[in-house]
Protein backbone atom coordinates (compact mmCIF):
# COMPACT_ATOMS: atom_id res chain seq x y z
CA UNK A 1 0.00 0.00 0.00
CA UNK A 2 3.10 2.50 0.27
CA UNK A 3 3.90 3.77 -2.86
CA UNK A 4 8.11 4.68 -3.32
CA UNK A 5 9.59 7.70 -4.38
CA UNK A 6 10.24 7.90 -8.21
CA UNK A 7 6.89 6.08 -8.94
CA UNK A 8 4.21 9.07 -9.27
CA UNK A 9 4.63 11.90 -11.52
CA UNK A 10 5.33 15.36 -10.42
CA UNK A 11 1.66 16.83 -10.43
CA UNK A 12 0.37 13.94 -8.94
CA UNK A 13 2.76 14.54 -5.98
CA UNK A 14 2.18 18.11 -5.51
CA UNK A 15 -1.67 17.33 -5.33
CA UNK A 16 -1.69 14.90 -3.21
CA UNK A 17 0.99 17.00 -1.11
CA UNK A 18 -1.48 20.17 -1.34
CA UNK A 19 -4.67 18.37 -0.31
CA UNK A 20 -2.67 16.70 2.53
CA UNK A 21 -1.85 20.46 3.70
CA UNK A 22 -5.22 21.36 3.89
CA UNK A 23 -6.89 17.92 5.95
CA UNK A 24 -3.93 18.16 8.40
CA UNK A 25 -4.56 21.98 9.04
CA UNK A 26 -8.06 21.35 9.38
CA UNK A 27 -7.59 18.55 11.99
CA UNK A 28 -5.02 20.25 13.98
CA UNK A 29 -7.89 22.99 14.03
CA UNK A 30 -10.35 20.74 15.99
CA UNK A 31 -7.42 19.68 18.01
CA UNK A 32 -7.59 21.98 21.04
CA UNK A 33 -5.48 22.15 24.18
CA UNK A 34 -7.43 19.93 25.97
CA UNK A 35 -7.41 17.27 23.25
CA UNK A 36 -3.52 17.25 22.29
CA UNK A 37 -3.14 14.19 25.08
CA UNK A 38 -5.98 12.26 23.63
CA UNK A 39 -4.79 12.44 19.83
CA UNK A 40 -1.02 11.64 20.80
CA UNK A 41 -1.93 8.58 22.99
CA UNK A 42 -4.67 7.18 20.77
CA UNK A 43 -2.25 8.14 17.75
CA UNK A 44 0.50 6.01 19.17
CA UNK A 45 -2.01 3.45 19.90
CA UNK A 46 -3.12 2.86 16.67
CA UNK A 47 0.61 3.34 15.30
CA UNK A 48 1.18 -0.01 18.07
CA UNK A 49 -2.14 -1.76 16.22
CA UNK A 50 -0.92 -1.22 12.65
CA UNK A 51 2.16 -3.71 13.89
CA UNK A 52 -0.31 -6.53 13.91
CA UNK A 53 0.50 -9.48 11.79
CA UNK A 54 -2.51 -11.43 10.59
CA UNK A 55 -1.93 -14.63 8.73
CA UNK A 56 -3.69 -14.93 5.35
CA UNK A 57 -3.17 -18.30 3.83
CA UNK A 58 0.79 -18.55 3.31
CA UNK A 59 1.75 -15.10 3.78
CA UNK A 60 0.37 -12.40 6.87
CA UNK A 61 -1.16 -8.89 6.19
CA UNK A 62 -0.59 -5.87 8.59
CA UNK A 63 -3.67 -3.94 9.92
CA UNK A 64 -4.35 -0.47 8.79
CA UNK A 65 -7.50 0.17 10.90
CA UNK A 66 -7.90 3.59 9.44
CA UNK A 67 -11.38 2.92 9.41
CA UNK A 68 -11.70 2.79 13.17
CA UNK A 69 -9.15 5.76 13.34
CA UNK A 70 -11.85 8.09 11.38
CA UNK A 71 -14.42 6.55 13.67
CA UNK A 72 -12.85 7.59 16.64
CA UNK A 73 -10.45 10.60 15.80
CA UNK A 74 -12.34 12.76 13.31
CA UNK A 75 -10.85 15.02 11.40
CA UNK A 76 -7.59 14.59 13.46
CA UNK A 77 -7.23 11.50 11.69
CA UNK A 78 -5.45 13.43 9.34
CA UNK A 79 -2.31 14.59 11.56
CA UNK A 80 -2.33 11.51 13.32
CA UNK A 81 -2.16 8.92 10.47
CA UNK A 82 0.45 11.62 8.85
CA UNK A 83 2.61 11.42 11.87
CA UNK A 84 2.19 7.63 11.62
CA UNK A 85 3.43 7.95 8.31
CA UNK A 86 6.55 10.02 8.54
CA UNK A 87 7.90 7.80 11.98
CA UNK A 88 7.30 4.58 9.24
CA UNK A 89 9.18 6.38 6.35
CA UNK A 90 11.87 8.02 8.48
CA UNK A 91 13.24 5.11 10.90
CA UNK A 92 11.45 2.31 8.81
CA UNK A 93 12.05 3.43 5.23
CA UNK A 94 8.41 2.29 4.48
CA UNK A 95 7.23 4.47 1.88
CA UNK A 96 9.14 7.46 0.60
CA UNK A 97 9.48 10.84 1.09
CA UNK A 98 8.04 12.89 -2.01
CA UNK A 99 4.93 10.65 -1.40
CA UNK A 100 4.29 11.07 2.02
CA UNK A 101 1.36 13.77 1.00
CA UNK A 102 -0.43 11.26 -1.62
CA UNK A 103 0.10 8.26 1.01
CA UNK A 104 -1.20 10.16 3.61
CA UNK A 105 -4.63 11.52 1.54
CA UNK A 106 -4.36 8.05 0.33
CA UNK A 107 -5.19 6.58 4.10
CA UNK A 108 -6.72 9.68 5.66
CA UNK A 109 -9.03 10.91 3.93
CA UNK A 110 -11.20 7.69 3.57
CA UNK A 111 -11.01 7.85 7.43
CA UNK A 112 -12.11 10.84 7.93
CA UNK A 113 -15.01 9.80 5.53
CA UNK A 114 -15.73 7.09 7.30
CA UNK A 115 -15.82 9.11 10.24
CA UNK A 116 -18.32 11.99 9.29
CA UNK A 117 -20.67 9.32 7.32
CA UNK A 118 -20.73 6.37 9.94
CA UNK A 119 -20.05 8.19 13.77
CA UNK A 120 -23.17 9.30 14.32
CA UNK A 121 -24.63 6.28 13.40
CA UNK A 122 -23.05 4.18 15.91
CA UNK A 123 -23.65 6.64 18.43
CA UNK A 124 -27.25 6.35 18.12
CA UNK A 125 -27.87 2.84 17.26
CA UNK A 126 -27.39 0.08 19.54
CA UNK A 127 -25.05 -3.04 19.76
CA UNK A 128 -26.05 -4.73 16.52
CA UNK A 129 -26.01 -1.56 14.41
CA UNK A 130 -22.18 -0.47 16.14
CA UNK A 131 -21.28 -4.07 14.90
CA UNK A 132 -22.59 -3.61 11.28
CA UNK A 133 -21.55 0.30 10.71
CA UNK A 134 -17.72 -1.31 12.37
CA UNK A 135 -17.22 -3.69 9.55
CA UNK A 136 -18.76 -1.27 6.91
CA UNK A 137 -16.70 1.39 7.79
CA UNK A 138 -13.57 -0.91 8.92
CA UNK A 139 -13.74 -2.27 4.71
CA UNK A 140 -15.05 0.59 3.41
CA UNK A 141 -12.16 2.68 4.29
CA UNK A 142 -9.60 0.30 2.93
CA UNK A 143 -12.09 -0.40 -0.18
CA UNK A 144 -11.70 3.80 -0.38
CA UNK A 145 -7.79 3.86 0.05
CA UNK A 146 -7.34 1.07 -2.70
CA UNK A 147 -9.43 3.35 -5.17
CA UNK A 148 -6.76 6.09 -4.42
CA UNK A 149 -3.83 4.28 -4.64
CA UNK A 150 -4.88 2.96 -7.71
CA UNK A 151 -5.92 6.32 -9.07
CA UNK A 152 -2.67 7.88 -7.69
CA UNK A 153 -1.06 5.31 -10.01
CA UNK A 154 -3.21 5.34 -13.01
CA UNK A 155 -3.07 9.79 -13.07
CA UNK A 156 0.65 8.90 -13.05
CA UNK A 157 0.62 7.06 -16.44
CA UNK A 158 -1.74 4.27 -18.56
CA UNK A 159 1.31 2.06 -17.82
CA UNK A 160 0.36 1.49 -14.20
CA UNK A 161 -3.31 0.27 -15.48
CA UNK A 162 -2.63 -3.58 -14.38
CA UNK A 163 -0.87 -2.84 -11.42
CA UNK A 164 -3.33 -0.58 -10.03
CA UNK A 165 -6.09 -3.26 -10.72
CA UNK A 166 -4.07 -5.81 -8.53
CA UNK A 167 -3.58 -3.30 -5.71
CA UNK A 168 -7.46 -3.67 -5.26
CA UNK A 169 -7.35 -7.67 -5.86
CA UNK A 170 -4.74 -7.87 -3.23
CA UNK A 171 -6.86 -6.01 -0.93
CA UNK A 172 -9.96 -7.70 -0.88
CA UNK A 173 -8.96 -10.00 2.01
CA UNK A 174 -7.45 -7.41 4.20
CA UNK A 175 -10.93 -5.40 3.15
CA UNK A 176 -12.26 -8.64 4.94
CA UNK A 177 -9.84 -8.44 7.57
CA UNK A 178 -10.78 -5.00 8.60
CA UNK A 179 -14.13 -5.45 8.90
CA UNK A 180 -13.85 -8.50 11.45
CA UNK A 181 -11.95 -6.57 13.56
CA UNK A 182 -13.41 -2.89 13.10
CA UNK A 183 -16.81 -4.58 14.01
CA UNK A 184 -15.61 -6.29 17.24
CA UNK A 185 -13.57 -3.24 18.25
CA UNK A 186 -16.70 -1.20 17.82
CA UNK A 187 -18.50 -3.61 19.58
CA UNK A 188 -15.90 -3.56 22.54
CA UNK A 189 -16.18 0.41 22.66
CA UNK A 190 -19.71 0.76 22.38
CA UNK A 191 -19.67 -1.18 25.36
CA UNK A 192 -16.59 -0.14 27.62
CA UNK A 193 -16.77 3.81 26.93
CA UNK A 194 -19.19 4.80 24.41
CA UNK A 195 -17.96 8.31 24.84
CA UNK A 196 -15.05 7.61 22.57
CA UNK A 197 -18.08 7.48 19.69
CA UNK A 198 -19.79 10.29 21.22
CA UNK A 199 -17.96 13.33 19.21
CA UNK A 200 -14.36 14.28 19.34
CA UNK A 201 -12.44 12.27 21.55
CA UNK A 202 -14.02 12.79 25.17
CA UNK A 203 -12.12 14.80 26.86
CA UNK A 204 -11.32 14.34 31.05
CA UNK A 205 -14.48 16.03 33.06
CA UNK A 206 -12.39 18.95 34.33
CA UNK B 1 15.41 5.69 23.24
CA UNK B 2 13.48 3.85 20.19
CA UNK B 3 10.75 3.72 19.07
CA UNK B 4 9.59 -0.31 19.56
CA UNK B 5 11.78 -2.82 21.19
CA UNK B 6 11.11 -5.90 18.50
CA UNK B 7 9.80 -5.14 15.30
CA UNK B 8 11.35 -3.98 12.62
CA UNK B 9 14.66 -3.94 14.65
CA UNK B 10 15.85 -0.06 15.23
CA UNK B 11 19.06 1.12 13.85
CA UNK B 12 21.84 3.13 16.30
CA UNK B 13 21.14 5.95 16.67
CA UNK B 14 23.86 7.90 15.57
CA UNK B 15 27.36 6.69 16.95
CA UNK B 16 29.10 9.61 18.77
CA UNK B 17 32.54 9.33 17.12
CA UNK B 18 31.23 9.15 13.44
CA UNK B 19 31.51 12.72 11.73
CA UNK B 20 28.08 11.82 10.03
CA UNK B 21 25.81 11.80 13.76
CA UNK B 22 27.17 15.14 14.11
CA UNK B 23 25.64 16.35 11.34
CA UNK B 24 22.91 19.09 12.52
CA UNK B 25 19.62 17.64 12.78
CA UNK B 26 17.72 20.67 10.78
CA UNK B 27 20.56 20.16 8.35
CA UNK B 28 19.87 16.29 7.47
CA UNK B 29 16.24 16.48 7.47
CA UNK B 30 16.21 19.46 5.10
CA UNK B 31 18.93 17.47 2.72
CA UNK B 32 16.93 14.38 2.38
CA UNK B 33 14.05 16.21 1.22
CA UNK B 34 15.49 18.26 -1.08
CA UNK B 35 17.20 15.02 -1.70
CA UNK B 36 14.13 13.35 -2.70
CA UNK B 37 12.29 15.60 -4.49
CA UNK B 38 15.18 15.40 -6.77
CA UNK B 39 16.15 12.26 -7.58
CA UNK B 40 12.36 11.60 -8.00
CA UNK B 41 12.13 14.15 -10.99
CA UNK B 42 15.59 13.15 -12.46
CA UNK B 43 15.66 10.31 -15.41
CA UNK B 44 19.41 9.81 -16.38
CA UNK B 45 20.76 6.87 -14.99
CA UNK B 46 23.80 8.51 -14.60
CA UNK B 47 21.96 11.50 -12.10
CA UNK B 48 20.72 8.25 -10.18
CA UNK B 49 23.84 5.80 -10.00
CA UNK B 50 25.90 8.94 -8.48
CA UNK B 51 22.62 9.25 -5.87
CA UNK B 52 22.66 6.09 -5.14
CA UNK B 53 26.13 5.61 -4.62
CA UNK B 54 26.12 8.80 -2.40
CA UNK B 55 23.66 7.29 -0.51
CA UNK B 56 26.09 4.09 -0.10
CA UNK B 57 29.14 6.26 0.97
CA UNK B 58 27.52 8.20 3.33
CA UNK B 59 26.14 4.84 4.86
CA UNK B 60 29.66 3.54 5.33
CA UNK B 61 30.82 6.51 6.38
CA UNK B 62 28.47 7.04 9.53
CA UNK B 63 29.74 3.73 10.70
CA UNK B 64 26.29 2.39 11.31
CA UNK B 65 25.83 -1.41 10.88
CA UNK B 66 25.25 -2.26 7.15
CA UNK B 67 23.35 -5.43 7.09
CA UNK B 68 19.91 -4.15 8.56
CA UNK B 69 19.83 -0.90 6.51
CA UNK B 70 20.40 -3.12 3.67
CA UNK B 71 17.82 -5.19 4.78
CA UNK B 72 15.32 -2.82 5.28
CA UNK B 73 15.74 -1.13 1.81
CA UNK B 74 15.38 -4.88 0.45
CA UNK B 75 12.70 -5.07 2.61
CA UNK B 76 10.77 -1.92 0.49
CA UNK B 77 12.18 -3.90 -2.74
CA UNK B 78 10.01 -6.34 -2.08
CA UNK B 79 6.64 -4.55 -1.57
CA UNK B 80 7.25 -2.64 -5.00
CA UNK B 81 8.67 -5.84 -6.77
CA UNK B 82 5.46 -7.10 -8.39
CA UNK B 83 4.75 -3.09 -9.81
CA UNK B 84 8.52 -3.19 -11.37
CA UNK B 85 7.75 -6.83 -13.04
CA UNK B 86 4.51 -5.58 -14.52
CA UNK B 87 5.75 -2.26 -16.09
CA UNK B 88 8.30 -3.59 -19.13
CA UNK B 89 5.01 -5.68 -20.41
CA UNK B 90 2.54 -2.43 -19.28
CA UNK B 91 4.66 0.06 -21.24
CA UNK B 92 4.40 0.42 -24.96
CA UNK B 93 7.87 0.56 -26.83
CA UNK B 94 10.79 -1.02 -28.42
CA UNK B 95 9.97 -4.66 -28.08
CA UNK B 96 12.76 -5.67 -26.26
CA UNK B 97 11.86 -10.10 -25.15
CA UNK B 98 8.83 -11.53 -24.72
CA UNK B 99 7.08 -14.24 -22.02
CA UNK B 100 4.43 -16.39 -22.77
CA UNK B 101 3.45 -14.09 -25.73
CA UNK B 102 3.17 -11.08 -24.06
CA UNK B 103 6.51 -8.46 -24.94
CA UNK B 104 8.34 -6.43 -22.95
CA UNK B 105 9.43 -3.03 -24.18
CA UNK B 106 12.53 -1.49 -23.30
CA UNK B 107 11.01 1.87 -22.32
CA UNK B 108 9.09 -0.36 -19.66
CA UNK B 109 12.30 -1.97 -18.24
CA UNK B 110 13.78 1.59 -18.14
CA UNK B 111 11.16 2.76 -16.18
CA UNK B 112 11.61 -0.08 -13.90
CA UNK B 113 15.15 0.53 -13.61
CA UNK B 114 14.64 4.75 -12.76
CA UNK B 115 11.52 4.10 -9.70
CA UNK B 116 13.78 1.44 -8.42
CA UNK B 117 16.82 3.43 -8.22
CA UNK B 118 15.07 6.41 -7.02
CA UNK B 119 13.43 4.40 -4.39
CA UNK B 120 16.52 2.51 -2.90
CA UNK B 121 18.94 6.00 -3.28
CA UNK B 122 15.84 7.98 -1.64
CA UNK B 123 15.79 5.47 1.06
CA UNK B 124 18.94 4.98 2.06
CA UNK B 125 19.70 8.87 2.28
CA UNK B 126 16.70 9.25 4.41
CA UNK B 127 17.36 6.13 7.11
CA UNK B 128 21.46 7.12 7.43
CA UNK B 129 20.67 11.07 7.92
CA UNK B 130 16.93 11.57 9.80
CA UNK B 131 16.86 7.89 10.43
CA UNK B 132 19.66 7.61 13.13
CA UNK B 133 17.96 10.65 14.69
CA UNK B 134 16.74 10.25 18.09
CA UNK B 135 12.45 10.26 17.30
CA UNK B 136 12.49 13.14 19.55
CA UNK B 137 15.05 15.03 18.15
CA UNK B 138 13.25 14.49 14.98
CA UNK B 139 10.53 16.66 16.23
CA UNK B 140 12.39 19.25 17.41
CA UNK B 141 14.32 19.82 14.22
CA UNK B 142 10.86 20.08 12.65
CA UNK B 143 9.64 22.56 15.28
CA UNK B 144 12.90 24.47 14.61
CA UNK B 145 12.44 24.67 10.57
CA UNK B 146 9.04 26.32 10.84
CA UNK B 147 6.45 22.39 11.33
CA UNK B 148 3.49 24.19 13.18
CA UNK B 149 4.09 23.49 16.62
CA UNK B 150 0.96 21.39 17.63
CA UNK B 151 1.86 18.85 14.64
CA UNK B 152 4.94 19.14 16.58
CA UNK B 153 3.23 18.00 19.84
CA UNK B 154 1.48 15.63 18.44
CA UNK B 155 4.34 13.69 17.06
CA UNK B 156 6.19 14.26 20.72
CA UNK B 157 3.44 13.08 22.37
CA UNK B 158 2.88 9.82 19.64
CA UNK B 159 6.85 9.27 20.15
CA UNK B 160 6.26 9.33 23.99
CA UNK B 161 3.27 6.79 24.14
CA UNK B 162 4.64 4.20 21.04
CA UNK B 163 6.77 2.48 23.72
CA UNK B 164 3.82 2.08 26.23
CA UNK B 165 1.01 1.17 24.38
CA UNK B 166 3.94 -1.79 22.75
CA UNK B 167 3.99 -2.56 26.33
CA UNK B 168 0.18 -2.64 27.11
CA UNK B 169 -0.22 -4.35 23.53
CA UNK B 170 2.18 -7.29 24.57
CA UNK B 171 0.70 -7.56 28.41
CA UNK B 172 -2.85 -8.25 26.64
CA UNK B 173 -1.56 -11.20 23.78
CA UNK B 174 -0.06 -12.10 27.29
CA UNK B 175 -2.83 -13.22 29.03
CA UNK B 176 -4.43 -14.32 25.76
CA UNK B 177 -1.95 -16.73 25.74
CA UNK B 178 -2.22 -17.38 29.65
CA UNK B 179 -6.18 -18.56 28.71
CA UNK B 180 -5.05 -20.67 25.39
CA UNK B 181 -5.83 -18.00 22.50
CA UNK B 182 -3.94 -18.78 19.37
CA UNK B 183 -3.83 -16.99 16.00
CA UNK B 184 -5.23 -18.98 13.15
CA UNK B 185 -7.19 -17.71 9.76
CA UNK B 186 -10.68 -18.12 11.57
CA UNK B 187 -13.28 -15.37 13.00
CA UNK B 188 -13.00 -16.39 16.49
CA UNK B 189 -8.65 -15.02 15.86
CA UNK B 190 -10.35 -12.04 14.38
CA UNK B 191 -12.82 -11.25 16.78
CA UNK B 192 -10.26 -11.87 19.54
CA UNK B 193 -7.96 -9.53 18.33
CA UNK B 194 -10.74 -6.88 17.29
CA UNK B 195 -11.45 -7.16 21.48
CA UNK B 196 -8.06 -6.32 21.81
CA UNK B 197 -7.49 -3.33 19.33
CA UNK B 198 -10.43 -2.05 21.38
CA UNK B 199 -9.37 -2.86 24.61
CA UNK B 200 -6.46 -0.60 23.52
CA UNK B 201 -7.85 2.37 22.98
CA UNK B 202 -10.37 2.06 25.68
CA UNK B 203 -6.88 2.42 27.95
CA UNK B 204 -5.04 4.46 26.02
CA UNK B 205 -8.09 7.26 26.04
CA UNK B 206 -8.04 7.18 29.95
CA UNK B 207 -4.56 6.92 29.86
CA UNK B 208 -4.24 10.42 27.89
CA UNK B 209 -7.26 11.72 30.39
CA UNK B 210 -4.81 11.18 33.18
CA UNK B 211 -1.69 12.17 31.36
CA UNK B 212 -3.55 15.61 30.75
CA UNK B 213 -4.45 15.75 34.30
CA UNK B 214 -1.19 15.41 35.36
CA UNK B 215 0.29 18.32 32.61
CA UNK B 216 -2.48 21.02 33.90
CA UNK B 217 -1.22 20.04 37.70
CA UNK B 218 2.18 21.31 36.21
CA UNK B 219 1.04 24.32 34.59
CA UNK B 220 0.51 23.19 30.40
CA UNK B 221 -0.76 25.58 28.43
CA UNK B 222 -0.81 23.66 25.06
CA UNK B 223 2.94 23.84 23.76
CA UNK B 224 5.53 21.30 25.06
CA UNK B 225 9.13 23.66 25.29
CA UNK B 226 11.59 22.51 22.87
CA UNK B 227 14.41 22.15 25.27
CA UNK B 228 17.75 21.95 23.19
CA UNK B 229 20.23 23.89 21.74
CA UNK B 230 20.55 23.32 18.38
CA UNK B 231 24.04 25.24 17.59
CA UNK B 232 25.53 25.64 14.00
CA UNK B 233 28.77 24.19 14.09
CA UNK B 234 31.64 25.27 11.32
CA UNK B 235 31.78 21.29 10.26
CA UNK B 236 27.58 21.90 9.30
CA UNK B 237 28.60 24.53 7.03
CA UNK B 238 31.32 22.13 5.09
CA UNK B 239 28.63 19.23 5.14
CA UNK B 240 26.07 21.24 3.84
CA UNK B 241 28.85 22.77 0.93
CA UNK B 242 29.51 19.26 0.40
CA UNK B 243 25.34 17.99 0.15
CA UNK B 244 25.02 21.04 -2.22
CA UNK B 245 27.96 19.88 -4.57
CA UNK B 246 26.84 16.54 -4.59
CA UNK B 247 23.31 18.03 -5.07
CA UNK B 248 24.78 19.91 -8.17
CA UNK B 249 26.65 17.57 -9.63
CA UNK B 250 23.52 14.96 -10.41
CA UNK B 251 21.84 18.47 -11.51
CA UNK B 252 24.79 18.33 -13.88
CA UNK B 253 25.21 15.26 -15.02
CA UNK B 254 20.77 14.92 -15.77
CA UNK B 255 21.40 18.23 -17.76
CA UNK B 256 24.19 16.62 -19.56
CA UNK B 257 22.28 13.13 -20.37
CA UNK B 258 19.07 15.19 -21.77
CA UNK B 259 20.66 15.62 -24.83
CA UNK B 260 21.64 12.42 -25.57
CA UNK B 261 18.83 10.22 -24.97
Amino acid sequence: MHIVDGALSAPVLIAGAALTAGGIALGLRQMTLERIPAAGVLSAAFFVASLIHVAVGPSSVHLILNGLAGLILGWTAFPALFVALLLQAVFFGFGGITVLGVNTLNIALPAVLVGLALRPLIAAGGPRAAALWGAVGGAGAIALTTLFVAAALVFSGDAFVPAAKLVFLAHVPVMVIEAAISAAAVVLIKRVKPDLFAGAPAVAAV
Amino acid sequence: MTLISTNPPALRPGLPGAAVARIDPRLRVCVALVFAVLMSQVDGFGALGLGLAAGLGLLLASGQPIGPVLRRMAAMDGFILFMLVLLPFTTPGVPLFSVWGHGASLEGLRDACDILLTANAVVLMVLVLPGTLEPVTLGHALGRLGVPLSLVNLLLFTVRYITVLEGEYQRMRQAMRARAFAARSDLHTLTSLGYLVGMMLVRAQERSERVLQAMKCRGFNGALPLIDAMRWRGADTLWALGFAGLLGAVIALEIAHVPGA
